[in-house]
């Protein structure tokens, strides 16, 4: 071989390699809109996003409305979100701003262990350890609901959200903050006042990526949140979310069944919603770099 | 999780060189350790047999025999006219075989005041009519409903010969019936449906933690399930039977097998694990589908 044809031979393997991810990603959304196309040949559209009940081994007739399993999925996604922000922005100015190196030390390592944590391990923590110490809390007779699963979730997305969000604010230029005392600011005000907003974009992106893991997370809220299928009336109700709902349902569906494929369907919709986070992200953190 | 030791055992003993015979058995999530036991229990008597049994559901079981993946469907109920209807397109000839009796049990908290049912309150409740403990003269504590998913046998079954409706969507679909045991040990209003095998210990005693319920006919006072005597004479109304699905009449090890489970030996280890041996018409029957003629 010459070294012409050498070079061509490789310039063609590494660009394969560079548009592997791309051919990937069309080829799963193809496959999951092909097959989750196939579920409205025998179920109506209007039951499949209006319908809030979710039947799929009925005894007379199946049912397959997703609204329920949808407003589940949000309920415990915001949940998570709301408990996991305002600890995981706090922790991370902490680290990038006041901690001492000592600490920084130990908390630091401590986080990215916290992620090293498989999701069975914490969703069987929240069966035997948060369930009935939420049921106690809260007077309710269990705590296989909304809001065990939201906690398990949000100690997940911690790692995450910390990580990315203390390189943001470690990000943001000294001179910035020198300004500020300069001016007689004292260091709170500095850093709500300055860090914090110079530092947004890449807040919220660790927001929006925290948030991406944990709507698709499937293990520990399929333990923890008790799998059922109603719609849910509060953070105590029992929720199914779509994640749980395919990882139960697919294990033994008969093939080419509606049913089989009403869960691609779910698995469309699971990605058009993380596909949505995902260029909300983007335009968010693309509007604050323009200033 | 003993499906994996019945692996690990075919796997073993396929490495000593010698011709063995391998059966592959799967499905039935209620069947899986007492197949295991007697398939133990046989390999002990056979050396040249292996016998490699897993469980996944009995919908699992019954793909699996359409799919000619296993020798053996474990399941918990019967073919749908649907599945032979694939399974002969396939060309699977199947045949049903009744080797065990299974009763299943209503359970709750140990705590609640409440010993029995009759069959429409146990419809009441887990079709969601009944909501609250209260409606039945007990606490005001909603009820929470315990259940399998709808690939489970044990769901289909009472589904279709108890409550002949749908279950509630508060019911909370759990992943195995060992799940459904440990949340009703922690909930007081907690109620769900298991086979009588998973809360009886060795002795015959209920576990601790769950009280087993009675049930009331229409003509009978309560009848409990966890007195043997009622369920091998019918008079405990929610007993059905096991089935093993075969592709074909057996031939060789697979018929011993078959034989030995269907024998008083056989039987004598169903007793022993918490399930009910087969009644004489049962033998009879399987005896039609075994015979060669």
């Amino acid at each position: 071989m010459t070294r012409v044809q050498l070079n061509y031979v490789f310039k063609l393997f590494f660009r394969l390699a560079g548009y592997s991810a791309v051919f990937i990603l069309l080829g799963i959304f193809a496959m999951l809109l092909i097959n989750g196309a196939l579920a409205f040949r025998d179920i109506s559209l209007g039951e499949f996003f209006t319908s809030p009940i979710w039947s799929p081994s009925a005894f007379e007739q199946p049912q397959y409305g997703i609204l329920s399993l949808v407003v589940g999925s949000i309920l415990i996604t915001l949940l998570a979100m709301l408990i996991a922000v305002p600890i995981g922005v706090g922790a991370a100015a902490y680290l990038a701003e006041f901690a001492p190196k000592r600490v920084e030390n130990i908390v630091k390592p401590a986080i990215e262990m916290l992620a090293a944590i498989p999701s069975v391990t914490i969703g069987f923590l929240g069966i035997v350890l948060l369930g009935p110490f939420l049921a106690q809390l809260f007077g309710t007779t269990n705590g296989l609901n909304a809001l065990n699963g939201a906690i398990l979730l949000a100690v997940m997305a911690l790692p995450t959200i910390i990580s990315i969000s203390e390189d943001a604010i470690f990000a943001v230029p000294k001179s910035y903050k020198e300004a500020s005392y300069a001016l007689g600011a004292n260091k709170w005000e500095t850093l709500v006042n300055v860090t914090l907003p110079s530092s947004a974009s890449g807040i919220i992106a660790a927001i929006m990526l925290g948030m991406g893991r944990v709507i698709g997370e499937t293990m520990a809220v399929l333990m923890a949140t008790g799998n059922a299928a109603a719609m849910p009336e509060s953070i105590f109700s029992s929720v199914q979310p779509l994640t749980a709902t395919i990882a139960i349902e697919m294990g033994e569906v008969p093939y080419n069944t509606p049913h089989y494929y009403s869960l691609f369907a779910l698995g469309v919709i699971l990605f058009l919603i993380t596909l949505g986070i995902n260029l909300l992200a983007d335009r968010i953190t693309s509007g604050f770099q323009m200033k | 999780m003993k499906g994996v030791w019945g692996l690990v055992v075919l796997t073993l003993l396929s490495c000593s060189g010698r011709e063995y015979e391998s059966v592959v058995i799967r499905g039935s999530d209620t069947e899986v350790n007492l197949v295991l036991r007697l398939a133990e229990e046989f390999m002990d008597q056979h050396s040249d047999v292996s016998i490699a049994v897993t469980g996944g559901g009995s919908g699992t079981g019954i793909a699996s025999l359409i799919n000619k993946k296993t020798d053996i469907a474990n399941s918990s109920r019967a073919f749908r006219p649907s599945e032979i209807t694939l399974a002969r397109s396939r060309g699977v000839q199947v045949l049903p075989i009744i080797f065990a009796l299974d009763a299943l049990c209503f359970i709750t908290h140990e705590s609640l005041a409440l010993d029995s049912l009759n069959l429409q309150q146990v419809r009441d409740i887990f079709t969601g009519k009944v909501d609250n403990w209260a409606a039945m003269g007990l606490q005001d504590l909603p009820i929470s409903l315990y259940g399998r998913q709808g690939n489970s046998g044990t769901f289909f079954y009472i589904q279709n010969t108890i409550l002949q409706s749908d279950y509630s969507l508060d019911m909370k679909q759990m992943n195995g019936t060992s799940q459904i045991i440990e949340s009703i040990k922690n909930d007081p209003a907690g109620i769900g449906y298991v086979g009588i095998g998973y809360v009886l210990n060795k002795q015959g005693d209920v576990i601790d933690g769950v009280k087993v319920l009675s049930i009331e006919g229409e003509q009978q006072g309560a009848v409990s399930p966890t007195i043997t005597q009622n369920i091998t004479s019918g008079k405990y109304p929610i007993v059905r039977p096991l089935y093993q699905y075969l592709d074909g009449k057996p031939e060789g090890r697979l018929k011993d097998f078959i034989a030995y489970e269907l024998s008083p030996a056989g039987q004598r280890i169903i007793a022993e694990n918490g399930y009910f041996p087969i009644s004489e018409a049962y033998q009879q029957a399987n005896q039609k589908v075994l015979s060669d003629d």
